[in-house]
């Protein structure tokens, strides 16, 4: 029995100490490795540091306002919102808002929640932002590599599958994304999710974070395989424009992209609040057209339908 | 281990009593910086008080620091882990310079910020960061960070104690938030007013906040980055500054790419 000799030394999680830092600040420190400085060689991370304690993940728990499980926190790191994708006849259509809040503060209203990983693929931004900045940047490092190694590009499901794989590493440790790897491979174009669980899932269509839901319904009722690339490109608006209306957390802008078999496209940047008006109008626009329509069918005293 | 087969009952209570160990090495210095982009300068400012809760630490504790003849960067939150994060940027540049010849470029600068901060995120640095200064293209730029390091390029950033007293003010004043042109006017273009209006700004931001918030006062710093070549008599003119300020040229840390970076102090109400 050395319980006693146990009880004294650290666990060997904790042994990856500050200290250890500067050790590991080797010639990739020195040099620019693209400033991703603390990789190892084979490509994992090295020296992330972790507080001396015997649970790491309920010290993040108690001092960041992570899952926003701990809203009274210090540390506030910045939360994405309302995100969405779908595959259809034409590509990809992947629309995303712009928010970013700490708290009830909008921390940001002009956040680029779609990541270009390269001209072929992109990832989406939900969760906690600089959790999919970072891997999403390392994912496109990864994808390059594999380009260099292997002379062809890089599938969709193999992308997502690096991001599901490194994410899984940390998976309990209090990491927070919820991201669409979209793309257009051999296959075609391919959606798929992969959270900070580890779960990596292919689909169709995905909607993610706190305003998803109206989303969801939005998207749901109008969509169909055989959209052209304007009725996809505006169903993806007007789902983020529902999203952001209704949902306090998802607001100010919407950017859409669309991705086709040459790469991906910046469509347009679009102000959720003047577009909702812009929609409002619209179906005003469309309610009185139809009264007056009614009223003349009635004053013709038809039984037959009228057509104008 | 025999010698432990019948643990003495002084050693058991030691262990067995459940004791809360808390590690809390977070506090929270207060004070406020901000950033605002020009077309060939940009302007990174903090104010100079320290405080723990009510008790004010010291007057003169320095936020905002030149890293390079063209970058500024300006820390926020925890002041033991902002000054040890810029000394390790810090570091890192010196590295760079030595490896590469040449001064690490803004972008640069910035990315390298991001995956410093990240490489701590299962132990984060309670520290906002706001990065200024002169991009390859001679354009002034600002880089907000979050204390993990999601980080994005702006025109203008407030953080700290003051911000959702600053940021408000500042979206209306550089992006024209919430204003419309007089009719037949000149539509509004975000990110080119000149040197003296955006001085005014930050100065009237700082004795704004210090007015309204417990933990913003006692002085500023306010550093001005200028692209090479540009006319430095909008600012070196006495009359354009208000009383009481004071203009110093802070020489070139490098071999001097032309940029020149300045740096003006004025006082803050101290009560």
């Amino acid at each position: 029995m050395n319980s006693v000799l146990t009880q004294l030394q650290p666990a060997a999680p904790h042994r990856m100490q500050e200290d250890d830092e500067f050790q590991q600040a080797d010639s990739a420190s020195w040099g620019s490795m693209a400033g991703f400085g603390n990789l190892s060689r084979s490509g994992g991370v090295q020296g992330m540091s972790i507080p001396r304690v015997s649970d790491p993940t309920a010290f993040l728990d108690l001092h960041t306002d992570n899952m926003s499980s701990n809203p009274d926190a210090k540390i506030k790191i910045a939360h994405g919102t309302t995100t969405l994708a779908f595959r259809f006849k034409g590509g990809i259509i992947v629309a995303v808002d712009s928010r970013a809040t700490a708290g009830s503060y909008i921390a940001s209203g002009t956040v680029k929640k779609v990541i270009e990983i390269n001209k072929f693929l992109l990832g989406t931004m939900a969760g906690g932002a600089a959790d999919c900045q970072y891997w999403c940047t390392y994912l496109g490092m990864q994808c390059r590599l594999y380009e260099l190694r292997n002379k062809e590009r890089i599938s969709v499901a193999a992308a997502s599958k690096l991001l599901a794989n490194m994410v899984y590493q940390y998976k309990g440790m209090g990491l927070s994304m919820g991201t669409m790897v979209c793309g257009w491979d051999k296959t075609g174009p391919r959606i798929f999710y992969v959270d900070d669980d580890g779960q990596r899932l292919n689909g169709d269509l995905f909607s993610v974070g706190s305003g998803s839901t109206f989303a969801y319904g939005v998207l749901d009722q109008g969509y169909k395989w055989d959209l052209t690339d304007e009725e996809a490109q505006e169903l993806g608006r007007r789902s983020i424009i529902a999203a952001g209306h209704r949902d306090a957390y998802s607001g100010n802008t919407c950017n859409v992209y669309h991705v086709r078999q040459e790469g991906w496209e910046f469509i347009g940047n679009y102000d959720v609040n003047e577009l909702w008006y812009e929609y409002e109008a619209k179906k005003k626009a469309a309610r009185e057209e139809a009264v007056a329509g009614a009223s003349a069918a009635a004053t013709a005293a038809s039984p037959m339908a009228v057509e104008q | 281990m025999a010698l432990y087969s019948n643990a003495p009952a002084s050693y058991a209570d030691h262990t067995s009593a459940p004791i809360e160990h808390r590690f809390n090495p977070y506090s929270d210095n207060g004070g406020s910086i901000l950033a605002i982009a020009g077309k060939d300068f940009s302007v990174i400012a903090g104010d100079t008080r320290q405080s723990e809760g009510y008790n004010i630490q010291t007057r003169y504790a320095r936020k905002v620091w030149q890293l390079t003849d063209k970058a500024v960067l300006a820390t926020n939150g925890f002041a033991a882990d902002g000054n040890n994060f810029v000394k390790r940027v810090k570091q890192r540049l010196e590295w760079y310079e030595h490896a590469h010849h040449k001064p690490m470029g803004l972008k640069s600068i910035a990315r390298m910020i991001q995956t410093m901060l990240y490489a701590k995120r299962f132990f984060p640095y309670y520290v906002y960061n706001i990065l200024g200064g002169i991009e390859e293209d001679g354009s002034g730029a600002v880089y907000s960070f979050d204390p993990v390091g999601s980080y994005e390029r702006e025109a203008c950033r407030a953080a700290g104690a003051a911000q959702s007293l600053i940021q408000p003010f500042l979206d209306n004043q550089i992006y024209f938030k919430n204003q419309t042109p007089e009719t037949g006017s000149e539509p509004f273009i975000p990110g080119n007013l000149p040197l003296s209006t955006v001085l005014s700004l930050v100065v009237d931001s700082f004795t704004s906040a210090t007015e309204r918030h417990i933990e913003v006062g006692d002085g500023m710093e306010i550093y001005v980055v200028m692209n090479k070549g540009r006319t430095t008599d909008d600012l070196l003119d006495k009359k354009k500054l208000g009383p009481g300020m004071e203009v110093e040229e802070l020489g070139a840390l490098g071999e001097g790419g032309g940029e020149r970076t300045f740096l003006v102090r004025a006082a803050l109400k101290r009560d």
